[in-house]
């Protein structure tokens, strides 16, 4: 059975007396393990998508599942529990919590699981050293650097052992080196069997993945599996 | 996740939160501060007068009836002078009461009146002088502490004795013994044959140290040939106090002279009035003050729930991101109730340790007293204050969209 299935999803919005379709009937399958990138212009839907999957918003009409469990029926807080388990969240601002140490960060999604104090913080030390922090646990983010930053954000999207990882444009606010070293990071992940999900409108960060889906005024365009260009060389 | 480790986190942020802008949350708890400073003082206050009050009360003697002239408490100016126009009750009335009531355990006729007293070189103005029996002794319920009371015989034969209040037995003799010293009570001589138990004053105001008590006899002769007589009888069983005032009242008709259906030309009086009419006064006054006071806490909830609408705000994007992270609706309105909670209850413990100063100051005039009850009370009204006028805005902070407040720049 697939991890995620998407059975023609629309999400409509209201936007005063004009009806916007950001997402018109879109149809997905993805297995445990792959790696997906998904591309498109501002406005394609592609926002939209990644909130659906995500958990953050639900379908106006249409199915999905995800690791068995059917979201479009859940509540507000099934739903808070759902991407506290299921889902972890990278996104391209970083998004951590100023005022507390990256330890404390990456704990964060655990004591919403209610995870016990002592679990908690030895695998939130596991997870940041696993993403090499391990000597910056108690450097607060204004202390850090960005890729360190955004190490942060990963391990905390790590922590709880989701299904799925949504990194919504990674490495947008980084310089390209560190941006290379944080796609390198995802696709030692990806090896490790996460299933990751990468929005981006980068060619060149998008062929990392396996698999590029390509969203155009809110339907899927293109669904390819990507050439690795060494291998062909 | 349990509700303990989310309180626990809870407060954790709301401290972390506080922290962040000292100033703010400094100036916001000043509103809460004045609120809870004003609340407990009043409560001070009341607590102490009504402590004051019935320690007072209970020198009067539950079990002890007063029958005068005039009421103790006149509503109206013609009521006023109607009963001032009241025949004056004689000695030959009291004596004549007196072997009709079979329900009293003793019985004293009082007058009164207030006089300077003096011994060698030294004075003592406006010291109550009664003139009674031995039998004030019981209806006073007074104890002495050097010599003796007065006897039986001081009271018939108008011996020239007195017996005197603490206050007057230091102001005139400091360490020299006044017992057999000579005393001038007015215009006449008397020897001071007792002096009474240190007693304390009256709700701050007539000590009862300053008194002299001298035979009836006595007081006839040097202070007035027909004065107005007050009768205190002393019911020999509490639980007949009812019949003995019945017996009381009955009697002094009879000797008065009073047709049947005419009114009373007299009034017996009890501790029980003056407690009613205490607790109506002090329950006017808590609903005034505590109105007045509630008021001002109001204000400073209302400056709470204006800054926790500014932190909730500012913080929209910490919302979204601990939202995608799983934080569920509860969680989000705990963090921001125990954040004005938090805010309220340091607000509270400041203000409560400013009254607690205050009230050390007050208590030297006035009887204030900072008890625990009103420690509570005022720490819950404050915590209670910051949850209430948290509400709304931890409300909308945990119903926020996700989505929506990820996007917020």
């Amino acid at each position: 059975m697939s991890l995620i299935r998407l059975q023609n999803v629309t999400r409509l919005y209201q936007m005063g007396a004009e009806t916007i379709h950001a997402l018109r009937g879109v149809s997905l399958e993805v297995e445990r393990g792959e790696y997906v990138a998904i591309m498109g212009p501002s406005g394609s839907g592609k926002s939209t998508l990644m909130n659906l999957l995500g958990c953050l918003d639900t379908a106006t009409s249409g199915l999905y599942e995800l690791n068995g469990t059917n979201v479009s029926e859940l509540d507000d807080n099934q739903l808070a529990e759902i991407r506290n388990r299921e889902i972890g969240f990278v996104f391209q601002t970083f998004n951590l919590l100023p005022r507390a140490n990256a330890l404390r960060n990456v704990e964060l999604p655990l004591i919403y699981s209610g995870l016990p104090a002592g679990e908690r913080l030895e695998r939130a030390r596991e997870v940041l050293a696993s993403v090499g922090l391990g000597d910056r646990m108690h450097h607060r983010p204004n202390e850090m650097s960005g890729g360190q930053r955004q190490r942060v954000a990963i391990a905390r999207a790590l922590v709880n052992r989701p299904s799925i990882v949504l990194a919504d444009e990674p490495t947008g606010n980084l310089d390209s080196k560190t941006g290379d070293e944080i796609m390198a990071l995802l696709d030692v992940l990806s090896g490790k069997g996460n299933t990751i999900f990468l929005v981006t409108h980068e060619e060149d960060v998008a062929r990392r993945a396996r698999r590029v889906i390509r969203i155009r005024d809110g339907l899927i365009a293109s669904d390819d599996a990507v050439r690795k260009a060494g291998a062909a060389a | 996740m349990n509700i303990f480790t989310e309180i626990k986190e809870g407060l954790f942020i709301a401290w972390e939160a506080i922290v962040a802008n000292k100033m703010r949350a400094a100036l916001t708890t000043l509103g809460i501060i004045v609120g809870i400073v004003s609340v407990t003082l009043m409560g001070a206050a009341i607590d102490g007068l009504n402590r004051s009050f019935h320690e007072s009360v209970s020198m009067m003697g539950a079990d002890v009836l007063f029958a005068g002239r005039m009421s103790w408490f006149i509503n109206s100016m013609d009521d006023w002078i109607k009963q001032s126009k009241r025949r004056v009750i004689t000695y030959d009335q009291v004596k004549a009461v007196e072997k009709q009531l079979t329900l009293a355990g003793a019985v004293a006729p009082v007058v009164q009146t207030t006089l300077s007293v003096r011994y060698n070189n030294r004075n003592a103005d406006g010291v109550m002088v009664f003139g009674t029996t031995e039998q004030f002794q019981a209806t006073g319920g007074l104890d002495v502490a050097q010599g003796r009371f007065l006897s039986v015989g001081d009271a018939a034969g108008g011996r020239p004795v007195c017996v005197i209040g603490n206050d007057v037995a230091t102001n005139l003799f400091g360490r020299e013994s006044p017992l057999g010293k000579r005393i001038r009570v007015g215009s006449i001589w008397l020897e001071v044959v007792g002096v009474l138990e240190k007693r304390g004053s009256f709700m701050g105001m007539a000590s009862m140290d300053e008194q002299a008590i001298v035979p009836i006899q006595q007081f006839l002769i040097g202070y007035g040939r027909n004065p107005d007589f007050q009768i205190h009888v002393k019911a020999r069983d509490l639980t007949r106090l009812e019949d003995a005032k019945e017996e009381l009242r009955s009697a002094l008709r009879k000797v008065r002279h009073i047709a049947p259906g005419e009114p009373d030309d007299f009034a017996i009086g009890q501790q029980e009035q003056v407690i009613q009419m205490f607790n109506r006064l002090a329950g006017t006054i808590a609903a005034v003050g505590l109105a007045v006071t509630g008021l001002s806490l109001f204000v400073g909830g209302i400056g709470i729930m204006n800054i926790m609408f500014v932190s909730v705000a500012e913080r929209t994007r910490e919302i979204g991101v601990r939202k995608a992270i799983g934080a569920r609706r509860r969680t989000i309105l705990l963090q921001f109730l125990m954040e004005a909670a938090g805010i309220c209850l340091l607000g509270g413990l400041t203000g409560l340790g400013i009254a607690y100063g205050l009230t050390l100051l007050m208590s030297k005039f006035f009887p204030a007293s900072l008890s625990l009850p009103v420690t509570v009370l005022a720490l819950g009204v404050s915590l209670l204050t910051g949850v209430v006028s948290g509400f709304l805005p931890a409300w909308r902070a945990a119903r926020m969209d996700p989505v929506e407040a990820l996007r917020n720049e």
